[in-house]
């Protein structure tokens, strides 16, 4: 079954075009623009990691590795497409256009984290696994009956494949034919579970075929190859043709959150070694040095400008103002209940002092 | 005779392993299964050095799906093993929802005893530890609605251990909550080996002529401070901790309540439909006529737990238990 579907690729980890059909697409500007991505995002992660070992945010899911999956599915995107991305995902959700200062508040366990920038149709990150993967189905199909050309992409890790909800939306959404893309970034463990013991299948993408869903398996840590492919599979949903599950392979260098230890479970020297040969960026860097594009100062240039972006929302987030308790009773629902009333009301006069 | 029973100093997590150790060298027929328990000795190690001293056989790493899992352990009940099963946390105990209130809880009844499933359900629960959304959620009232299933929910080191070892011998499947914020927090002697902790029996943590407190879990250490706080003010409170929520310690409410005439109810969970309303109803048929007050129900409010930035205004707090308490006492 695995040869039925081998790792897709365009750029290899020496940054060579492997793929001849794509080489008039390789140009240094469509490069650079990947890169600079996949830059932004890298600083942004491991900005996070060093504000919640300075308690300036509560545990944190870094995605440092899976740049290329998450950049390249997200920049292709239409920006009245649905996304419905995972805990690990705000990589992607940044960079369709999600607000930063917003991202950090949800790591910093605010509400406001979870509301996107006016106009974009992002969900909340999805913490039970696989919750979200019906959800997609749902909006792509509520697209479809409104007879939009928008299509959803719902993001989900290899854990999140034995979950009866990855099943149950992949089954509806083949038979409603929804526009929407299963976008799976294997990165080969669930916390500390390797993929061997997840499932007896070698790939995800043949999970697919159960459902006579088009599936594709890829070099999740190539950019463009997840780039292309995510936009096959968009076209594909927008001309009516329904679902396509991507298997982007790829993994992750650090812990699970900020709360793991993967030393318990995986060599880390390992883990690390893998860097050097398949990092989505530096396979990038090398193909810029073989073209003789590479320049210091572009790169200087794109991580200050990366940095100051990342500050800026870092200020805003802790001069964000302090949480109102009124909100916990607030948004329950569009009129509030008695009960909730009865509580808010007692509550607020409990901290208003009154009552000490 | 007078054999000096060993201790050791450990957490309410370490009582955990313990219980799990005791029963797993007991009896061969106890297999865990779980997300993550394996290698990584589950993420909040409970689990930990189980899998090397009893072998992946035992000490299964499940696939990501609690349906699955659970359903499995249903199987294996049913076919004479007794499954212990981690639920990650207690908020990703839905998947399995259906499994643990269509099947675990009515076999028995269906097949009329023929078939039994003698199986528990670990899981932690609550806020209060800066976890990220629905991790920290504390609905134990839509398990102790469902007949068929035993919930219990101890609050310290030598409870755990004593609770847990009862709860993999009884005959009928058990859901076993391990507030979160006391897994670490606490550290208790606890006697080595086997002993047991009676399902369906509260404990009187502090004793008091005033007011009756009844709680049970994470609020036990809150409620402990507060009635140490009354105290100095001359309020002295009867603290019990329940420690099983179905089937609830009748006796020791009312014992209680008789002698105080005050009652404050302090829970986690939500106020509507929340266990604390059983507790009021068991009031209510024991000891109406000894009533000085009405009594007051501290929850968590009707809302969704909120995210850890609001936590601290959703968890019932001291100053919220200390006005209920005065409000009791100058009815
Ligand atoms: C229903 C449910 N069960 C358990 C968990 C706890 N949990 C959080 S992440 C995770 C592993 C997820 O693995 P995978 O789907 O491969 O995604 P990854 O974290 O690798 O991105 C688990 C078990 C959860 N969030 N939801």
């Amino acid at each position: 079954m695995e040869s039925q579907f081998p790792i897709l690729q365009i750029m290899d980890c020496n940054g060579q075009i492997v793929s001849p059909m794509y080489k008039d697409n390789i140009s240094e500007d469509f490069v650079k623009k990947f890169y600079k991505q996949l830059l932004r995002i890298r600083l942004f992660d491991r900005k996070a990691v060093s504000l919640q070992r300075q308690g300036r945010i509560g545990t944190y899911a870094p995605f440092e590795g899976q740049e290329a999956a998450q950049v390249g599915s997200a920049l292709a995107l239409e920006p009245a497409d649905w996304m419905f991305p995972t805990y690990r995902d705000h990589g992607a959700a940044f960079v369709f256009g999600h607000s930063l200062r917003n991202i950090l508040l949800f790591w910093n366990g605010r509400n406001e984290g979870c509301v996107p920038p006016n106009g974009k149709r992002i969900f909340p990150p999805g913490i039970p696994i696989a919750t979200q993967i019906p959800h997609a189905v749902g909006a792509a199909l509520a697209e479809k009956i409104k007879g939009s050309n928008h299509a959803a992409i719902a993001y989900f890790g290899d854990g999140a494949t034995s979950e009866g909800d990855f099943h149950e939306g992949l089954n509806f959404a083949s038979v409603i034919k929804a526009p929407v893309v299963f976008f799976n970034q294997n990165n080969q463990y669930a916390i500390s579970v390797p993929i061997e013991k997840q499932m007896n299948t070698k790939t995800i993408a043949q999970k697919a075929l159960a459902y006579d869903i088009p599936s594709v398996r890829l070099d999740g840590n190539d950019v463009f190859i997840v780039y292309f492919e995510t936009l096959k599979a968009l076209e594909r949903a927008r001309n009516g043709d329904g679902p396509t599950l991507i298997e982007a392979v790829t993994w992750r260098y650090g812990a699970h959150t900020t709360a793991d230890d993967p030393s318990k479970y995986r060599d880390q020297i390992e883990s690390n070694n893998r860097r050097e040969e398949t990092d989505p960026l530096l396979r990038i860097e090398r193909w810029l040095k073989n073209e003789g594009l590479y320049e210091e100062k572009w790169i200087r240039q794109i991580e200050t400008d990366a940095i100051q972006e990342i500050e800026l929302a870092i200020a805003e987030m802790e001069a964000f103002p302090k949480a109102n308790p009124a909100d916990i009773f607030d948004y329950v629902f569009a009129e509030p209940t008695w009960q909730i009333n009865q509580q808010k009301e007692e509550y607020l006069r409990l901290i208003g002092g009154e009552a000490k | 005779m007078n054999t000096a029973i060993k201790t050791r100093t450990i957490t309410l997590v370490q009582a955990i392993t313990d219980a799990l150790d005791t029963m797993m060298e007991e009896k061969s027929e106890v297999l865990l299964l779980g997300e993550d328990i394996g290698k990584n000795g589950g993420v909040f190690r409970a689990t930990d050095g189980l899998q090397e001293k009893y072998g992946e056989g035992r000490v299964i790493d499940t696939p990501l799906s609690e349906a699955g899992f659970v359903g499995a352990g249903i199987g294996l009940a049913v076919n004479g093993f007794i499954p212990v099963i981690e639920i990650q946390f207690m908020g990703f105990i839905y998947p399995a929802y259906e499994q643990i209130m269509t099947h675990a809880t009515r076999l028995r009844m269906r097949t009329m005893g023929h078939y039994t499933v003698p199986m528990v359900i670990r899981a932690p629960y609550g806020a209060g530890v800066r976890a990220p959304e629905i991790h920290c959620d504390s609905t134990e009232a839509i398990f102790t609605h469902m007949p068929g299933i035993k919930v219990v929910c101890p609050s310290s080191p030598y409870d755990a251990k004593g609770l847990l070892i009862a709860a993999i011998e009884d005959p009928d499947p058990v859901l076993f909550m391990e507030p979160m914020r006391c897994y670490r927090s606490i550290k208790a002697e606890v006697p080595e080996g086997k002993y047991v902790v009676e399902i369906g029996k509260g404990k009187k943590l502090l004793e008091g002529d005033d007011v009756s407190i009844i709680t049970w879990g994470a609020m036990v250490p809150i409620v402990l401070n507060a009635a140490q706080e009354m105290k100095e003010k001359g309020v002295y409170c009867d603290v019990i901790d329940l420690r099983t929520l179905y089937p609830i310690d009748n006796e020791i409410i009312a014992d209680s309540v008789q002698k105080t005439g005050r009652t404050v109810i302090v829970h986690e969970a939500h106020a509507t439909g929340g266990v604390g309303n059983d507790v009021l109803s068991i009031i209510n048929d024991t000891s109406f006529l000894f009533q000085k007050a009405p009594v007051e129900r501290v929850t968590g409010f009707d809302v969704p737990v909120p995210y850890f930035g609001f936590e601290d205004h959703y968890l019932p707090s001291e100053a919220r238990i200390i006005h209920a308490i005065k409000k009791v006492m100058s009815f």
